[in-house]
This record gives structure tokens, sequence and C-alpha cells, in this order.
């Protein structure tokens, strides 16, 4: 990992990597849903509402897996002082954020018609509702901080502290009661039929791989902003 | 109760807001490092 704390290097690297990541997942999603949509079977209990789990469970994935990301990124920044750490957990936090927000909104719209009503406060929406606002205030606290390329060290901090959420949203269904169905997907094995298992997973990775794509532009975007700013301090030196 | 224009519009909004994180960190991205381009050449 420490190979890739040259910008220049990480860029040689990111580059090809970019447009990889942005056309298999836009390849993936875009199969992975017509099929979702046009041909999966429906569901004996929930009807056609069973095909928004083919983008509800990918997008509530990714909004867990960004905020692991900002936290591994935070540990690494502060322990080992690596210079793209804080740059990556900078990148990840807004497309975190979109896509919290829409796994809250599909999974609203799916309640309506398989539990009668668009929200419950139960363990599970509200625990993945705190990680939306812990987004919001990551993102606050990394504009304040006056480093421009990363983030400060209270803000990576926080992005450690706020990974107990994590644990918190993956065990909800399992320590409350809830509406929410728990686990279909474990270490141990799945309870989901090949049918509707095999496009879910295509979109989760079509979907990953897309979210792998924006948080690589995310951050040759800050590297490039960092290096313009480098560069005009040391021309208004000169 | 037709479950079609749920399903629809939890397609159109995923759909929609990943290509408009898409398109807006694309355009971001470019916009710098032309910026960065430009000032490297000038220099």
């Amino acid at each position: 990992m420490h190979a890739f704390a040259n910008p220049t290097r990480f860029l040689a690297l990111a580059k090809p990597l970019t447009l990889w990541f942005l056309v298999a997942g836009l390849v993936m999603v875009l199969s992975g849903s017509a099929y979702g949509l046009l041909y999966a079977p429906e569901d004996r209990l929930m009807g056609d509402s069973v095909r928004i789990l083919y983008i509800h469970v990918p997008t509530v994935w990714l909004a867990m897996g960004g905020w692991t990301g900002i936290a591994v990124a935070s540990i690494m920044q502060i322990v080992w002082r690596h210079p793209l750490a804080a740059v990556a957990a900078r990148a990840i936090a807004v497309p975190g954020a979109v896509f919290t927000a829409l796994g809250l909104i599909t999974g609203s719209i799916w309640a309506r018609p398989t539990w009668g009503t668009w929200w419950v406060w139960d363990g599970r929406v509200t625990s993945v509702l705190v990680l939306f606002f812990l987004y919001l205030a990551y993102i606050a606290l990394a504009n304040a901080s006056g480093d421009k390329g990363g983030v400060s060290r209270v803000t990576a901090i926080f992005g450690i502290v706020g990974a107990i959420n994590i644990p918190i949203i993956n065990r909800s269904v399992v320590w409350w009661n809830s509406l929410h169905q728990p686990a279909s997907i474990t270490v141990s094995g799945s309870s989901i039929d090949s049918a509707f298992l095999w496009p879910l997973m295509v979109n989760v990775i079509g979907f990953s791989l897309l979210f792998g794509a924006i948080v690589l532009m995310r951050m040759r975007g800050i590297l490039a902003e960092t290096k313009v700013e480098a560069r005009l301090k040391r021309m208004a030196a000169e | 109760m037709n479950h079609w224009p749920f399903v629809l519009a939890s397609y159109a909004i995923v759909l929609l807001g990943t290509a408009a994180v898409i398109v807006f960190s694309l355009a971001t991205m470019r916009k710098a490092e032309s910026k960065a381009d430009q000032l490297g050449k000038r220099q």
C-alpha cells in the first residue's frame, strides 16, 4: 500500500482503472437491472415489489462499505501517515452519502407495498438514517478543515469513531424487533433462491465498480486541485 | 395493490442518482486536471 504513497505512481494506476471500473460497472448495472426489472420471477409473498431488491441492497451495501472505507483510510492516515489515505477518505464521503440516501429512499418505497407504511422507527432504518447524518457531519468537518488535499486529524478520528454504527446496522435486525427481515446473505451462505441471487450479485458487483470509479475520479480531482494550489503558491512566491 | 409504480420509481431514482454523481465527479475531475495541465504548460 505504501508503494502508492507517491501520487505520480498512484495516478499511473488510477487513470486506466477509472475507465475500466466505469465501463465494467455500467455494463453490469444496466444488464443486472434490466434482468431484474424484466425477466426475474416475482416473489410468492412480495410479488413484483421484490424487484426493488436488486437496487436497494447494492445501495445499502455501498453506504456501509463506504463508511468502512473511510474508517480504514482514517486509521492509515493517523497510524502510518499515508499521504493518499486522507484524500481517499474525503473522496468516499460524498458518494457514500448519496448511496445512503438512495438506500433510505428505495427502502421507504419498498416498505409501502410490503409493510403498509413508508417509514418505521425500528433499529435498522433508524441506524441507517444515523449513518446518513454521520456522512453529512463528516463532509462538513472535512470542508471546514484547512487542509485542502485531505482532512484534519479531528475529521479522521470522527471517521474512526463513526464506524461503531456499522456493526449496529448489521446486527440491528437481530438485537431489536423489526419489520425488516433478518440477513439473507451471511458468511455461512445464502437463503435466497438462485433465480433472485445471481442478478443481485451482478448488481452488487456492478454498483461497487461504479463506486470505485467515482472515488478514483474524486481522488484525481482533489490531487489536481492540490497541484494547482501548490503551483500558484510557488508562482506567487517567485 | 399494483407494485409496478413503486418498482419503476425506485429504479428511476437510483439510476438517475448514480448517473448524477458520476457526471458531477467526472466534470469536477476533468476541470481540475485540465487546469493543472494548463498551469504546468505555462511554467
